[in-house]
């Protein structure tokens, strides 16, 4: 028997990328996309790297498979943006090796800054969608990819949502099965894309597009459930689970490739129903084509273009079941916050002090636009902190960002930030630009990049000087400073803004949930010394709170020891020390 | 039999995932076909969290909704209150007695509720331990989620000895005996 294991859907993908032979992966972490290049390590017989940004992983990807082996790029969705330029060409180029792109939105915005669904890009860029329903198919399907990538001259989309990603069930492991290297054989009119090849592989790529289009019809992906006829749903993906959920009776007709879409099996399957309802998160992809096609369906006038589903909301609004629930007690938010012992946190205290705005950016430090804080008011993309504020002054004037900073992580920092610091350099901006550096990419759950020294698979490498870097930039003012100094970060702060030209604050001290940072410290109450005035509570540090008698309490076992409370205590009433 | 509805709900940090593994692990070698859904990213940071666990012969939606758990196991107790209402009629509530503020708790915006695990008893079938306390006892505050599992094993249908070798198989090894010993300790309780 077949050994069977629970897998995330992360976890099932990397098993599929293992299975059908991928020998190279590239990725730049984002939620909710991490885990897999964090269990392809798993897999010693695939090369697996964190890349600086989404765009270099395609390429590392793309060059992978011109070189004739099985390939694999993950990311987010916002990071498919970034690696769109790349995406939307070796779509003409096709493939060698086979090529799989593994896209992952998040309906509901667990962790993102929008809900967009990159099922629309791969449609614009003229590329085969799959879309997976659980961890089985996640593996099944990220197999099935590599024939469809090869047979078809094409990189194909595997898209998933949050709901898969993180979601476990349980998957039948097989072996590996090792793909022989495909030759590489030089052939410019298909790797050289200048206006005359493009041009040729424009006219390929269409009828790339209707050969699977017309092929899906026998797709085993793409399956018809025939059941009663009243309903007949149209779905794919997680909200197939929903519809099985709350409309056992139904007849189902579920796509594993969403695009193209299988036409003819989508016409034969309309007329065998009475009412036709078509069930996909986010944007009508199916939907607009289903009915371009004068097929009568209803979907988005009853279902919502945002957030996720449930079996619930389709028993609503399908079958019109009233369904009886208590009533939610009221209780107060509880939305994240920066970690006890956070250096964020410290670096905001000040910032906040000084009455300063940040034009920020993406990671653990966007919580820096949140009560207390209050410090972030901007947040785009991933790099966009220095060149918003570089925009702001262009539009206003040197004096009217003296009162501003860019904040931005390290990671971040390499991802896309550097190219925004050479344009303030080169376009002579005066901005200041504090790098938040906590030794590695926090949000997504500590991910080694190019300056941490490490790499996924494990190896001790060179780490790039973000220091040196900022100064071979030709800037002049660069500093180093401990993030919880925060007597010397006030003053370096204070004067670097008013400076006139790109100056740089590298703020240093690592993560404080990074393993190898465990704080043996713990801060304490000297209960006799406390005034209960509350400055420790200011930069609001969860481990420190006011009891009901106004007592300043805190809590040992969440408490870091990072010292800051102490810090702002002028009193003496708080102590620290190693435990 | 009828599918299960298992959630556990608690706030970022506080471990709830190594609880959700172990679920998973538990009714995967019972040989039940087993959704689990969690939250990483974001809200893992200090937010509240929730996962879900459904076993039974087939398990088609991986969240389980208002109204239909079995057993709702809270790490904290307004994440409790939070919550409650995805019970069934005749669920059971294992709430582990411990207050974290939220930061609109901290800044002022709100209060902390008073007397939640009094008030959610007259609804539901509460169950209520200080883990916090128990695994301070037995010398590693770490634990806490251990015993809190011990806890709810009484209240589900695997046997003890599968439990306790699926936290040996789960749990660094470095810490399988401290597990044990949590494990046992909530479970006696």
């Amino acid at each position: 028997m077949k050994e069977k294991k629970i897998m995330l859907g992360n976890e099932a993908i990397a098993r599929g990328a293992y299975e059908a032979g991928v020998k190279v992966s590239a990725a730049y972490p984002g939620t909710p996309s991490t885990e897999i290049s964090e269990n392809i390590i798993h897999y010693p017989e695939i090369y697996a790297e964190w890349s600086p940004n989404e765009k270099v992983a395609m390429e590392v990807a793309i060059g992978a498979s011109m070189s004739g082996v099985r390939a694999m790029a993950s990311m987010k969705h916002v990071g498919v943006n970034v690696a769109s330029d790349p995406l939307f060409t070796v779509s003409y180029i096709g493939v060698n090796g086979g090529l799989v792109l593994v896209a992952a939105d998040d309906p509901g915005l667990y962790s993102s800054q929008n809900e967009q669904d990159s099922r629309l890009v791969a449609r614009t860029a003229l590329l085969p969608v799959l879309e997976p329903s659980d961890s089985s198919e996640a593996k099944e399907f990220m197999k099935y990819a590599y024939t469809i990538s090869e047979k078809y001259d094409t990189p194909v989309m595997l898209r998933t949502t949050t709901r898969l990603a993180h979601s476990q069930g349980v998957v039948e492991l097989e072996d590996r099965v090792e793909v022989e290297d495909k030759p590489y054989e030089r052939n410019p009119r298909k790797y050289v894309m200048m206006p005359g090849n493009a041009k040729l592989r424009h006219v390929f790529v269409e009828q790339r597009m209707n050969a699977l289009s017309e092929d899906g019809c026998d797709m085993w992906v793409n399956r018809v459930e025939m059941n009663d006829t009243k309903i007949g749903v149209i779905t794919s993906g997680i909200p197939y689970q929903y519809v099985k959920e709350a409309l056992p009776n139904a007849s189902v007709l579920k796509l594993g490739m969403v695009h193209p879409l299988p036409r003819k099996m989508i016409e034969e399957f309309a007329a065998k129903v009475d009412t036709l309802y078509i069930v996909e998160e986010l944007e009508p992809l199916i939907e607009e084509q289903v009915k371009s096609w004068g097929i009568k369906a209803i979907g988005k006038e009853i279902f919502t273009v945002q957030g996720e589903y449930s079996a619930n909301m389709l028993r609503k609004a399908i079958l019109h079941e009233e369904i009886e629930l208590e009533t939610p007690a009221e209780v107060p938010a509880r939305p994240p916050i920066l970690c006890p012992g956070c250096p964020h946190r410290s670096v905001f205290s000040v910032l906040n002090k000084l009455k300063i705005h940040a034009a920020g950016d993406i990671g653990c430090y966007t919580l820096g636009a949140v009560a207390p804080l209050n410090v972030v008011d901007t947040t785009v993309c991933m790099g966009s902190s220095i060149s918003t504020l570089h925009g702001m002054e262009k539009a206003k004037g040197k004096e009217y960002i003296k009162n501003w900073v860019a904040t931005i992580g390290d990671s971040t920092f390499l991802h896309t930030g550097v190219n925004s610091l050479m344009n303030m350099v080169y376009n002579q901006g005066t901005g200041t630009v504090m790098i938040l550096d906590n030794s590695t990419t926090g949000m997504t759950g500590h991910q080694d990049h190019a300056a941490t020294g490490k790499t996924l698979m494990g190896e001790t490498v060179p780490a790039i000087n973000i220091f040196h870097l900022c100064k071979a930039m030709g800037i002049e003012h660069v500093y180093e400073v401990d993030a919880f100094n925060t007597a010397e970060l006030e003053a370096l702060i204070k004067r670097e803004v008013a400076r006139d030209e790109v100056s740089v604050i590298i703020t240093k001290a690592p993560c404080a949930l990074l393993k190898t940072n465990i704080s043996k410290k713990k801060c304490y109450m000297i209960p006799e010394n406390c005034k209960k005035c509350g400055m420790c509570l200011v930069p609001g540090c969860p481990a420190i709170t006011k009891d009901d008698n106004g007592n300043i309490r805190i809590d040992d076992t969440m408490c870091n020891g990072c010292g800051l409370c102490m810090q702002r205590c002028k009193f003496g009433a708080i102590g620290c020390k190693e435990v | 039999m009828e599918t299960k509805n298992i959630m556990i709900v608690g706030v970022g940090g506080q471990g709830t995932l190594l609880t959700s593994r172990i679920l998973g692990g538990i009714t995967t070698a019972a040989g039940y076909d087993v959704k689990l859904s969690e939250v990483h990213g974001m809200a893992q940071r200090g937010g509240s969290v929730v996962t879900f666990v459904r076993y039974g012969e087939t398990v088609a939606e991986p969240i389980v909704e208002e109204g239909q758990a079995d057993v709702l196991i809270a790490f904290e107790r307004l994440e409790a209150l939070r919550y409650a209402h995805f019970l069934k009629k005749d669920g059971v509530l294992i709430v582990n007695d411990q207050r974290i503020d939220p930061i609109t708790v901290v800044t002022g915006a709100a209060k902390y509720p008073e007397n939640i695990i009094e008030d959610l008893s007259k609804k539901y079938k509460v169950i209520s331990v200080d883990a916090m306390t128990e695994a301070k006892k037995l010398g590693n505050s770490k634990v806490f989620n251990t015993i809190i599992i011990g806890v709810a094993a009484k209240h589900m249908d695997f046997a003890k000895e599968d439990w306790i070798k699926v936290i040996e198989n789960t749990v660094p090894a470095k810490t399988v005996d401290i597990n044990k010993a949590a494990f046992e300790a909530g479970y006696t309780l």
